[in-house]
């Protein structure tokens, strides 16, 4: 079973040294466990561009798809046996980036 | 015992082990949950005809397995896949009854999953483990049929989805979780204490004797948890003076004037048990266990006067340690009230920020009335009617303002 742990984040701040490092240990734990499946930081939502291919020729508009506060900048793709073990995960790779995230599992 | 008895007796009893077992077997509360209802239809058209069945609980279980096998086979059909035709073979042993509390202490911790929302966990457990359909669950929290219909819809769907685990958290997790279900069953018994809104009756004792129900069953499983315990104790020894709670007229009757001899002696007196253990366990209490310690001090005066206040008071300072909220402050005050007289209790009153709060505003009025404040009595009554979500609460409040009235101030 896999879950996407999405980073969630409201300024256009990096990561501090200490929080990069603290994401990297946790990363480690990830890969030495077994959970690791893939993880990568986005870009701001500024450098988004949504693209609507729906009609008769395709359409490209500036920015995010949604206008919100808070935004997308980084994402975990976990494999855990069960919810339990993947809000455990999730919980310590809060902790490590010192932001919020959301988990959502793969269908 | 009529048919009809036996089957009102069977759900009770029985619906939460049936509904368990074809959980853990299925893996799906959805299909656990309607093969259940299915099987509980049968019997009340079976029953009458074929008389009620040696083993109840086994027959319902039998048949719910069949209807849930019948269910999977067709949904594979229809959506033209396979994977879960594995498991649809009838001949598959059911689990041993020894197993059986703990199936039920599983659906009790899914259903309370973190992961839900609090009013999901309610309602949730309230259908799976307590057997309630979902109008009667609509009706309790006052929300329309369709809405705890989709809410608990989508609950099912979540667990289902997210792959919320079918089991008891380890012993790591335990502590946390379980607060989380006591929380739960708390919630439920104060639904049912303290109904709120307009149409519904001020005490609903369905909900009150499912959430003790409920949390005895935690309690056989979880004997040594001195929360359970407590939490168990405190809601004995509130369901205790309940006879004596609501009027005739149906006012709410406040503590110092109901008729003491009205109490439930058989509550009170397990109530009291409890917490003599709780307190020879020597372990440092939780919350529930210090109310419930606080409501054997009133159940243990045989008339208002006899009540130790000093040890009620001393009782919500260990309270406000381990949770130093505004409402336990605004309890303790009233118990200073009759310790060292209304106007220091409404001085601490005072200083509380609970503008929002009924009971707050029921408080000052009191304190206020003894006072001789008349005018400004009047108004926090009239503040506590506005917000008092309890029409027997309203009534009493109503009462006493208009007690007020006809005195001059």
């Amino acid at each position: 079973m896999q879950y996407l742990v999405s980073v969630l984040h409201d300024s256009t701040a990096l990561a501090t040294d200490e929080e990069q490092a603290a994401i990297d240990v946790f990363n480690d734990q990830l890969i030495a466990d077994g959970h690791w499946v893939f993880a990568g930081g986005l870009g701001w939502p500024d450098a988004a561009t949504v693209v609507d291919n729906r009609g008769d020729e395709a359409m490209f508009t500036d920015g995010p798809y949604v206008e919100s506060k808070e935004f997308l900048i980084g994402f975990w793709i976990i494999e855990a046996p069960d919810l339990d073990v993947a809000l455990k995960l999730a919980s310590a790779g809060s902790k490590a980036c010192n932001r919020r995230v959301e988990v959502r599992p793969f269908l | 015992m009529t048919v009809t008895e036996a089957i009102t007796r069977a759900h009770r009893e029985e619906w939460a082990r049936v509904v368990a077992s074809l959980a853990k077997r299925f893996s799906d509360l959805d299909v656990a949950e309607e093969s259940a209802a299915e099987a509980f239809a049968v019997a009340v058209e079976r029953w009458p005809v074929d008389g009620v069945p040696p083993n109840p609980g086994a027959w319902l279980t039998t048949t719910a397995n069949r209807k849930a096998i019948d269910r999977i086979r067709r949904e594979s059909k229809r959506d033209d896949k396979h994977r879960e035709a594995r498991m649809v073979s009838d001949d598959e042993p059911l689990e041993p009854l020894g197993a059986i509390e703990d199936e039920r202490l599983r659906l009790i911790f899914t259903c309370c999953h973190p992961a839900l929302a609090r009013e999901t966990r309610v309602a949730l457990t309230l259908r799976m483990v307590g057997g309630l359909t979902v109008p009667e669950i609509a009706r309790a929290f006052l929300v329309q049929e369709s809405a705890m219909g989709q809410r608990i819809t989508r609950a099912k769907a979540k667990i289902k989805a997210a792959r919320i685990p079918y089991r008891v958290p380890s012993a790591e997790d335990l502590p946390a979780r379980v607060s989380g279900v006591l929380a739960v069953l708390f919630l439920i018994f104060n639904e049912g204490y303290l109904s709120t809104g307009p149409d519904t009756d001020p005490v609903r004792q369905d909900l009150t004797a499912e959430a003790i129900r409920l949390t005895r069953l935690i309690r056989t499983l979880l004997p040594d948890d001195g929360e359970v315990a407590g939490l168990l104790a405190l809601m004995l020894l509130t369901e205790a003076r309940r006879p004596a709670r609501v009027s005739a007229g149906g006012d709410l009757v406040a503590l110092h004037e109901q008729d003491r001899g009205a109490w439930d002696a058989g509550l009170i007196a397990e109530g009291h048990r409890l917490v003599r253990e709780r307190l020879a366990a020597g372990v440092a209490p939780g919350r529930y266990q210090v109310l419930a310690a606080i409501n054997a001090v009133h159940t243990s005066a045989r008339d208002v006067r006899d009540t130790d206040w000093s040890q009620v008071v001393a009782l919500y300072d260990q309270l406000g340690r381990l949770d130093p909220s505004p409402i336990v402050a605004l309890n303790r005050a009233i118990a200073v009230a009759e310790l060292d007289g209304p106007d220091v209790a409404l001085a601490a009153v005072d200083r509380l920020d609970l503008d929002g709060y009924h009971a707050f505003h029921a408080t000052r009025a009191d304190l206020l009335r003894r006072l001789g404040r008349s005018a400004n009595a009047r108004d926090a009554y009239d503040r506590a009617i506005e917000l008092a979500g309890n029409t027997a609460e309203a009534a009493y409040l109503t009462r006493r303002r208009d007690q007020l009235a006809v005195r001059p101030s």
